[in-house]
């Protein structure tokens, strides 16, 4: 079970109290009623389902009620931060000659790739 | 006497306390303090199962809970039994009844051990390879077969009496295992100032130093340390010491989940105590100190029972005062297995060789053999046992050669060496890293704050445990914010080294087909297997484990996954670390469902909502329905009527006279503030400007694909207030979307939301004498057709009480729904019964009302949608604000699916025959004789018989549906083909004059 700090609580609370609520930073258009389909496609169907971290939005449902924002590194599921809604995206990407936050044989040893090579 | 091979003066259990118990029906005794295991052994006993798919005779192979063989079913009465028992780890206690599993019928003549004789036909991959055709078989004739021969134990039939805790901890330091490594860890950290939890699965604490009698610690035996150390321990404030308590499972953010076992060994345990507790840990830092698990040797039928691990040996008679057989053989690759022989010979048992794969094993070890007079053989090997039920010989030939030599033995005990115990490491995502130079993976990468310290890290000498384990205490401590008095580290000393060993098949295992040399034993999976898996195009460790399964039984394959990956890998050429482990999954060990579900079980398995008039309900004899978690009130049978006698009443007599329908249910939410029009506007495809304060509307809500996602009546209370109604199961959906919103979308608008489903108690009245039936009671309100017509709102008293009353409909019917605060449902219920027995008129269900509603063809959102609709779909395209410039769903309804020809339309179907009522869900088709399979038109989605049109009526999606009134189409049912015409979706008043009435 994820422990998750609400930031509009000011604590770490259990994952029981939250609800996940998606991908973060997605603006709805302001002139939805006009965009093309594939605009429409992009906003609403297509996400990256990144390996590392992904900005994605939580509810504090069972706490103060409250979305945020949060990011998580979904190969370990740690929560690298949380921070309020409409707040600026943080730009986690590491500096220059910094490691970078996941090790390089991060990979699960388990999937066809790891043990085959390249699926041909 | 409890055992012919207890051996006076050995072990720590004290022979004055004994307890009784029976194995297949025959009475034994045990010492307290024994397992099942241990007192078998006493007793000669060393049969205790049958294999899983060979139904080989199988003895006790472990002292611990890697055991693979010794699998037991455990009884207290008839409701306390619990199969799949480890005979190493349950602990005996008086009057308990232990059964054997897998055999049939009994265990020493097996009628099933004749796929042992069969076993060329059940080679690996057999269960995928064979049965394939024809496929109705294997549902009803191979698979329950297979089950039958090859199962484990018997689940237990009646419901479980006992009754299981959790409780949630938090700690600064969490050990999870008690050994060496363990104590002293907990000990540096709780000296430290840090709040620890140590747990540890067996009773007492100690780990290897149950066995292991040649370590030293501080001057002492090293179990005395360890019983001194959990003593200083217990005694501490800042310490929870858990025994009995397995860590079964590594989650994110150290959060750990451990079972303690809490009454499993006591004979009559108090009636309040629960069987069992599930700990849920979140630790700031975690030292794992796991230790690690000897292997066993692969070689020709070492299978046989009597032939077990050599440390098991060493448990067995240093800590239980137990000879495991009177002329042992051992057969081993490594250097512990000498301990266990030098123990055993200096107890008075007869060792009759040291059979070592090896060149030369450790120093000093063959001087020492000689001097207690053991004959040892090294670079030898041994390549058959035989035996039914119990060892009796072993067949060795040097390594590479052919002279046989044959000794009589009665046990044999073997070690390949130790596998360090990286579980739950690895279940915290950390990544192993193989070490060649000691041929073991440990610890590499580490992801969640915790360390490895002892052996299952590959730290072998005892005095390097001790100290890296003690700086471990030290350093977790100290990053969880404590750094009080350090401990000083104990000073230790061991005989053996834990390294060394060898793992995958030894001389003489293979590659002959025909020899069985097992490497898994709870699964039967042979060298053998593995090596055809190979050959067979396996190339992944994943595949191999699969099609073997190897690994894959109850014990997880603790003794055999790394003997599995050696042969493997020798197989395909390729080196261990290429070829890769299988991943470690929770639990380590086997849990019971009842730990995992502890107290949420019948009634409290899932809150149970309940509405303010359900006591009235209940004493009026109404039968209920679960919808979602409220209990509704489903039909209100009278004296000699079956359900559809009763609706059939109800429905007869609201459109005759008048009924009155708990509606309490119906989710509710307050939208409040200026912007409260503005922000519907956004969420429904209804416009809501127009709408006056007193009057209602009803709005339909989409998803932003285009989709219907819930429906209700919206009245407007005030310009800057409106009482929302949603679907019963949607209101926590639609006021979690309006949150979403609000919030995030549209937090510009200045509104508010609040759930009102429990506040307010709803009773509708719905009929001809609906006005009559209500107005006696309403003060406030002109109920007259001019003053408050169909679809008004206005805040009135009802009975007296503060209410919101409603002129709203969902029979077709004159109607009113009275809202009341919740405290005042049931009186203002009492009393609208009264004023309504004059009149006939009688309370409803939700069976009713689901039929009065489908007779108008108003929909159930999730019964008659299923979230493919489009508002058009369902019939409801006027709901749709032509003129808005927004709202969700907007540009969803524009998407090209959703405005092409010949989408699925909602209509009404009319049977043939007026008396064959649909089933729900049934399919549609156009043609019942075209070739299978049909094309599928659509399906119904309600269907009732309607006493008030003296027929069966449905509703149904088909594809261009509205297009087809008229038309017959068919339902074709696995007994008949029912025909239908395509109607419109209003079977009563189709002019719609009742409800204005
Ligand atoms: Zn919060």
């Amino acid at each position: 079970m994820l422990l998750i700090h609400c930031p509009y609580c000011g604590e770490d609370r259990s994952e029981l109290e939250f609800r996940a609520a998606g991908d973060a930073h997605i603006a709805r258009p302001a002139n939805i009623a006009a965009i093309s389909d594939e605009e429409f496609a992009d906003y609403f169907f297509l996400r990256d389902n990144p390996k590392g971290l992904i900005y994605e939005r939580w509810r504090h449902i069972h706490g103060c009620g409250r979305f945020f924002n949060a990011v998580r590194d979904t190969v370990s599921d740690k929560f690298v931060m949380t921070y309020k809604a409409g707040e600026p995206k943080p730009d986690l990407s590491p500096a220059p000659g910094v490691a970078p936050a996941l090790p390089a044989d991060s990979r699960p040893v388990e999937t066809y790739e790891a043990t085959e090579g390249r699926a041909e | 006497m409890t055992g012919a091979n207890r051996i006076a003066g050995a072990g720590r259990l004290t022979p004055a306390k004994t307890a009784r118990f029976s194995f297949d029906g025959r009475s034994y005794t045990a010492l307290a303090g024994d397992t099942v295991a241990s007192a078998l052994l006493a007793n000669g006993v060393h049969l205790m199962g049958r294999s899983f798919k060979y139904h080989r005779p199988r003895g006790v192979v472990s002292a611990g809970p890697e055991e693979p063989n010794a699998l037991i079913n455990v009884s207290r009465d008839t409701a306390r039994s619990q199969p799949n028992v480890r005979a190493t780890v349950q602990e005996v206690f008086d009057g308990m009844k232990v059964g054997s599993q897998n055999r049939y019928p009994s265990l020493s003549f097996d009628l099933g051990g004749v796929n042992d004789a069969l076993s060329p036909f059940f080679a690996a991959g057999f269960y995928y390879k064979t049965f394939m055709w024809p496929k109705q078989a294997w549902a009803s004739i191979y698979e329950p077969r297979i089950r039958e021969a090859a199962g484990l134990g018997v689940s237990p039939t009646e419901e479980d009496p006992d009754h299981y805790a959790c409780r949630y901890a938090h700690c600064d330091v969490l050990v999870i295992g008690g050994g060496a490594a363990g104590l002293a860890a907990a000990r540096a950290a709780a000296l430290s100032g840090a709040s620890v939890i140590l747990a540890d699965e067996q009773p007492e604490l100690g780990g290897a130093l149950h066995f292991d009698t040649g370590a030293e610690i501080d001057g002492q035996n090293g179990y005395a340390w360890a019983q001194k150390t959990a003593r200083e321990l217990v005694g501490m404030e800042n310490v929870t010491l858990l025994s009995r308590t397995t860590a079964f499972g590594y989650y994110a953010q150290n959060f750990v989940a451990m079972a303690e076992r809490v009454t499993d060994h006591i004979s009559r345990p108090e009636a309040n105590a629960p069987r069992e507790r599930l700990w849920q840990v979140r630790a700031k830092r975690v030292i794992i100190a796991t230790g690690s698990i000897e292997r066993h040797m692969v070689f020709a039928d070492n299978d046989r029972p009597g032939i077990l691990l050599a440390s098991a040996a060493r448990t067995y008679l240093n800590h239980f005062g137990v000879a495991v057989g009177r002329k042992v053989g051992v057969y081993t690759a490594h250097d512990s297995a000498y301990e266990a022989a030098f123990d055993l010979k200096r107890a008075g048992v007869s060792i009759v060789a040291i059979i070592d794969s090896r060149m030369r094993p450790g120093e000093g070890l063959l001087e020492q053999a000689r001097s207690l007079g053991i004959e040892v053989f090294t670079d030898h090997a041994v390549i058959a046992t035989s035996g039914r039920l119990r060892v009796a010989s072993m067949t060795v030939v040097p390594n590479g050669g052919s002279a046989k030599r044959k000794f009589t033995i009665d046990a044999l005990i073997t070690s390949s060496g130790w596998t360090p115990s990286v579980h739950m490491f690895s279940q915290s995502r950390g990544k192993v890293a193989y070490d060649a130079a000691t041929g073991r993976f440990l610890p590499g990468h580490y992801v969640q704050d915790c360390v490895s310290v002892g052996t299952c890290n590959g730290t072998d000498d005892l005095q390097a445990i001790l100290e890296e384990a003690t700086a471990a205490g030290v350093k977790m401590a100290a990053e969880s914010g404590h750094d009080g008095a350090a401990a000083a580290t104990p000073a230790g000393r061991n005989l053996f080294a834990w390294t060394g060993g060898m793992a995958g098949a030894a001389y003489g295992a293979g590659p002959d087909d025909s020899v069985k040399a097992f490497v898994d034993f709870q699964n039967d999976v042979c060298a053998k297997d593995i090596r055809l898996a190979v050959r067979e195009g396996m190339h992944s460790i994943e595949h191999i484990k699969r099609f073997t399964t190897n690994g894959m039984a109850t014990d997880q394959g603790k003794l055999s996954n790394l003997h599995g990956l050696a042969i493997a890998a020798e197989a395909l050429g390729r080196g261990i670390p290429e070829v890769g482990l299988t991943t470690f999954r929770a639990p380590y060990t086997p849990v019971t469902f009842g730990t995992l579900i502890g107290h949420a079980r019948g009634d409290i398995f899932d809150p149970t909502r309940k509405t303010p008039m359900h006591a009235v309900e209940e004493a009026n004899g109404a039968a209920f329905e679960d919808v979602g978690q409220w209990k509704r009130a489903w039909y209100y049978p009278r004296a000699g009527e079956d359900m559809h006698a009763a609706v059939n009443r109800e429905c007869r007599t609201v459109r005759t006279s008048a009924g009155y329908f708990n509606a309490s249910t119906l989710g509710k939410i307050e939208v409040v503030g200026p912007d409260a029009a503005a922000f519907l506007n956004l969420i429904y495809t209804n416009s809501w400007d127009t709408l006056k304060p007193g009057r209602c509307r009803y709005g339909i809500m989409l998803r932003e694909d285009g989709f219907v996602y819930d429906d209700g009546v919206v009245g407007r209370i005030a310009e800057d207030r409106f009482h929302v109604t949603t679907t019963t199961g949607g209101a926590p959906r639609v006021m979690h979307h309006m949150e979403d919103y609000l919030q995030t979308e549209f937090p510009h608008l200045d509104v508010w939301l609040t759930s009102t489903t429990e506040q307010w108690a709803v009773i509708a009245v719905q009929g001809p004498k609906a006005r009559e039936i209500v107005a006696p009671l309403v003060e406030g309100v002109d109920l007259s057709n001019e003053a408050f017509p169909h679809m008004s709102v206005a805040e009135a008293k009802v009975c007296g009480v503060p209410a919101r009353l409603f002129r709203v409909s969902f029979t077709g019917e004159l109607g009113y729904e009275i809202n009341v605060p919740a405290d005042y449902g049931a009186a203002v219920w009492e009393a609208v019964a009264k004023a309504a027995e004059p009149f006939g008129a009688c309370p409803y269900g939700t069976e009713t009302m689901h039929v009065l509603r489908a007779e108008k063809g108003y929909i159930i959102v999730g019964q008659d949608t299923d979230g493919t609709l489009t508002p058009d779909d369902a019939g409801l395209a006027w709901a749709v604000g032509k003129k808005k410039p927004d709202f969700v769903g907007i540009r969803g309804l524009k998407r090209p699916d959703l405005i092409r020809e010949g989408r699925k339309q909602l209509v009404g179907l009319l049977t043939k025959d007026p008396n064959i009522v649909l089933e729900e869900g049934a399919q549609i088709v156009a043609d019942p004789n075209q070739p299978k399979p049909m094309t599928m038109l659509g399906h119904v989605t309600s269907a009732y018989w309607s006493e008030n049109a003296g027929r069966s009526i449905a509703l149904a999606v088909v594809a261009g549906g509205r297009a087809k009134l008229g038309q017959t189409l068919y339902v074709p049912m696995p007994d008949r083909t029912i025909a239908v015409e395509v109607s419109d979706m209003v079977f009563i008043d189709k002019e719609g004059g009742r409800i204005h009435g």
